[in-house]
């Protein structure tokens, strides 16, 4: 597996796109601090990016990843290699090339830009953390679409309205209930609603670091133990740790059965 | 060397495969012939655990491939259209199958034989559908397994090299080796086949001698006995 | 000629000497071995100079002008039987005592130390410590309450009392106290013309700071921080608070202040800092807000009920998770040359005024506040679309609320 990974992620490290997305961030970082010329203003516009942006480009980048190197999947198969190997590794490749260029297109311009010296490293290491974590989920979830879809359009349709419904639809129907239901006792439901998708999972990650003393302005029990204490982060990186190994586990095993 | 039992695959509604027996002996060159979604390639792939039946047993060299991947090490297997990764360069391909294999292998010699030593540093998006498969039969002869599976070996080759790949299979043969085409020319097989497989409608329709098939459908050459296969009662 | 200069001299200091008093020492071994048997002995404008060591008393109640001098810190230990120090005379100092150990009551407010109708009084210097009440001023005039450190460890509201509580007391200055961990630091009830600066009042179980019905009161340069629920500010008139620093007042009904029927205030130069609220406004008019910093706290400025003619200038509002909440569609108040971070207008002719209004009113905070659960999409896109187009045709928030002016560069 090993093996393969480094193949993905040298095939990924040499094309153009890795290039373009690590240069996207990097200017984009190097913008924003120019804009802002504030460290922790810069983060807040970055968290908003990062949140809606990173599933974006992660799920687009791979399911043309995998359509792409479908030739290599289909060289990889007739060779001595477990077929988990080739999906996992490839997976590891496109993820582990996006995370790279997240963290170094966007850790250059805030390291130069004297981040260390800052009291925002906390929550800039956050949003990294954050989005290394998206971009494994939602890369994850573009191979499973693209392995159950033959067919690159329909494949990629699939994954934009993935991206589509949990960065907008889902909150929209979310509130809708919210306020549908409001004479009944919310938060829990609202916490689960919550874990269930995990860019309002991330989200609320950052929150918990940047918009805590609106958080606890709020009653309910429920939310001051989820809030107030630590239980809120280890919850929410427990769920996203599991919103990663959950797709991976279905890839691994779709692609077990198979053919090509 | 190969033994399929009772071999069933669908694609959605379509079956392809219905019941499918087979047996390969050690050593010469099969044919498997068939017309156009007879189910070669499936067949192929099949055996090559690409394609995952959905019943039915294969073995090759006597052990079952159900969950297995070890069995492929003694495989060397030429696909159909050689779609390689693009952003590789010829050479570092060649390099990562050697090292996804780990075995001796003698690409050199191959390499010369094929004259492709000017597109070795060469991107293989660049390169021409011959090339291509040039390079594709460089992979595939440059180890030394048992088993070779190739799959429309002739496709898009110039004169020159249909001579080199007709001298390698004889070569390969000679080593005793197992050795599995399908091809539509029928000229190709007609010279390198010992024996013809003929798939017809999911099952092996006929298996025998390149003679035996002329014999049965009254031809003189084998492009007409295929064509006239279908119309004649089976006997295999 | 010498002798009779010598004479004047020796006359002059008898007569200082007589004015200022004398001094008697107090200790275990001398001739007075407690502070109650010192005052009783005392005349007045004597000082009584308390040595270290621990004096188990109470109820002492100071009817002269003396001056009360602890040396080295001596400790007077009430051992919770009631109140440690009553002042009943004008010009009584009390200076560098450490009182512990006051009585808890129900039915009595027991104080350290109680100033009663008196005036021109000084309590400096003095560390409380396991108290009810601290230091209370009853109905007194002209005095001076400095460098004082309180240090409660109150629990619950209904058995803890206030750390310094002023009632219908005048003229007086409350300067660089440190109050903690009682029920509220610094208390007003119907006292005017107090100044109260430099103090810093933290780790209250309730406010930091609470004053009702006192006018004209100046607070300036304090730091109120990580209490129960911030500083009150009730039924007042003609208040000025600036450069304070309210910080980390979290919770349900935390704000770093509220304001509740208070008009024509002045309130500038102020911090609020990571509070949940910044500014809890009901039923306040007049108010001019400038140049405050209003940075990180989840609502700016929360405005509930009719507020009227309150205009805002020159504030900064820093990373907010909501800059301003109303809950009517009314508004009569003027927001003018503020900086907003959330600003994304642009100022062409570069005036460092934004060519671009900015409404700082978003339809999300009207949303929370109707179902507060919502806060959990907080900084979700699909709350930034309604938002933005809320912004661009207002129908749940005032629409004439915005800044025309928005600064582009945080103001000094």
């Amino acid at each position: 597996m090993l093996k393969i990974l480094k193949y993905s992620f040298y095939d990924l490290i040499r094309s153009r796109w890795s290039y373009v997305y690590f240069l996207f961030y990097l200017i984009l970082g190097f913008v924003l601090l120019f804009l802002n010329n504030d460290v922790s203003k810069a983060v807040i516009t970055l968290m908003n990016i990062i949140i809606i942006l990173v599933p974006l480009i992660g799920t687009i980048f791979g399911v043309m990843y995998y359509y792409n190197s479908k030739e290599f999947t289909e060289l990889l198969l007739a060779q001595p290699v477990k077929r988990s190997s080739i999906f996992f590794g490839q997976y590891l490749g496109v993820a582990g090339s996006l995370t790279m260029s997240l963290v170094l297109g966007l850790g250059i311009p805030f390291v130069l830009y004297g981040l260390f010296k800052s009291d925002a490293i906390f929550d800039f290491s956050l949003l990294l953390v954050t989005g290394a974590f998206l971009t494994l989920i939602f890369t994850a979830l573009s191979f499973n679409i693209a392995l159950a879809n033959e067919n690159k359009i329909k494949g990629f349709g699939y994954a934009v309205l993935i991206w589509l419904f949990l960065a907008v639809i889902y909150d929209g129907l979310f509130l809708m209930s919210l306020i549908i239901f409001k004479e009944y006792p919310l938060d829990s439901f609202s916490l689960a609603a919550t874990m269930f998708n995990p860019i309002d999972l991330s989200r609320t990650l950052i929150l918990l670091k940047l918009d805590i003393s609106a958080l606890l302005g709020y009653t309910g029990a429920v939310f001051k133990q989820f809030f107030g204490t630590h239980q809120g982060l280890f919850m929410s990186m427990l769920m996203l740790i599991l919103w990663t190994v959950l797709p991976i586990w279905r890839l691994v095993h779709k692609a077990k059965q198979k053919d090509f | 060397m190969i033994q399929v039992e009772n071999l069933y695959k669908k694609f959605g509604k379509n079956e392809v495969l219905s019941g499918l027996d087979l047996s390969i002996e050690e050593g010469g060159i099969f044919a498997v012939l068939g017309p156009n979604g007879s189910g070669k390639t499936t067949l192929i792939k099949s055996i090559l655990g690409m394609v995952v039946p959905n019943k039915g047993n294969i073995s090759v060299g006597g052990i079952s491939i159900k969950k297995n991947w070890k069995y492929r090490k003694n495989i060397d297997y030429l696909p159909q259209i050689a779609n390689f990764p693009g952003n590789l360069k010829v050479k570092e391909l060649i390099r990562m199958i050697k090292d996804l294999r780990q075995m001796p292998s003698k690409e050199e010699e191959l390499i010369e034989l094929f004259k492709l030593e000017p597109f070795l540093n060469k991107k293989l998006s660049t390169l021409s559908g011959g090339t291509k498969q040039k390079v594709n039969i460089v992979l595939t002869f440059m180890f030394d397994c048992p088993l070779l599976i190739l799959d429309e070996p002739t496709t898009g080759l110039d004169p020159a090299s249909l001579i080199h790949l007709k001298k390698l299979l004889q070569k390969e043969k000679s080593k005793g080796k197992t050795i599995l085409v399908t091809s539509h020319i029928m000229q190709f097989v007609a010279e390198v086949a010992d024996t013809v497989i003929y798939l017809l409608e999911g099952k092996i329709y006929f298996k025998g001698t390149i003679d035996t098939l002329m014999e049965k459908t009254q031809q003189t050459d084998l492009e007409h006995a295929i064509a006239a296969i279908a119309t004649t009662p089976n006997h295999a | 000629m010498f002798y009779s200069e010598r004479v004047l001299v020796f006359m002059l200091l008898l007569w200082v000497k007589c004015l200022v008093g004398n001094t008697i020492p107090i200790c275990a071994n001398c001739d007075i071995r407690s502070i109650k048997e010192g005052i009783t002995v005392a005349s007045d404008f004597d000082t009584l100079l308390i040595k270290k060591g621990t004096y188990k008393e109470y109820n002492l109640l100071v009817n002269k002008p003396l001056t009360l001098l602890g040396e080295n810190y001596p400790i007077v230990d009430g051992e919770d039987q009631g109140e440690i120090i009553r002042i009943v005379s004008d010009n009584v100092t009390i200076d560098g005592l450490f009182i512990i150990n006051v009585g808890t009551s129900y039915t009595t407010d027991y104080a350290a130390i109680r100033v009663v109708e008196s005036e021109n009084f000084v309590i400096q210097n003095v560390v409380l410590e396991k108290l009810f009440f601290g230091i209370y001023l009853e109905k007194s005039k002209n005095g001076k309450v400095y460098h004082n450190k309180i240090i409660g460890d109150a629990i619950d509201e209904y058995n803890s009392g206030n750390g310094i509580q002023l009632w219908y007391s005048k003229n007086v200055e409350v300067e660089k106290n440190i109050v903690q961990h009682v029920r509220d630091g610094i208390y007003l009830e119907f006292s005017d013309n107090i100044t109260i600066k430099n103090n810093t009042s933290t780790d209250n179980l309730r406010y930091g700071l609470h004053f009702m019905f006192s006018n004209d009161d100046v607070y300036s340069n304090n730091t109120f921080e990580n209490n129960g629920a911030g500083v009150a500010v009730m039924f007042s008139k003609r208040i000025k608070m600036t450069g304070n620093t309210f910080k980390k007042n979290w919770g349900t009904a935390a704000f770093g202040v509220l304001l509740k029927e208070i008009n024509d205030a002045e309130i500038s130069g102020n911090t609020f800092e990571e509070n949940t609220i910044g500014i809890n406004i009901e039923g306040s008019n007049r108010i001019k807000y400038i140049n405050n910093n209003f940075i990180k706290n989840g609502w700016a400025i929360k405005v509930l009920g009719a507020c009227y003619t309150n205009s805002f200038s020159g504030n900064n509002f820093l990373y907010n998770s909501f800059d301003i909440s109303y809950n009517s569609k009314l508004n009569d108040n003027v927001f003018d040359q503020n900086y907003w971070s959330e600003y994304t207008g642009y100022d062409l002719d570069k005036n460092g005024i934004g060519d671009v209004p900015y409404r700082p009113v978003k339809l999300f905070s009207y949303i929370v506040n109707k179902t507060p659960e919502t806060i959990v999409l907080l900084r979700s896109l699909f709350m930034d679309i309604i938002d933005f187009s809320e912004k661009v045709s207002p129908v749940f928030t005032p629409d004439n609320l915005l800044d025309a002016n928005p600064l582009m560069k945080p103001s000094k």
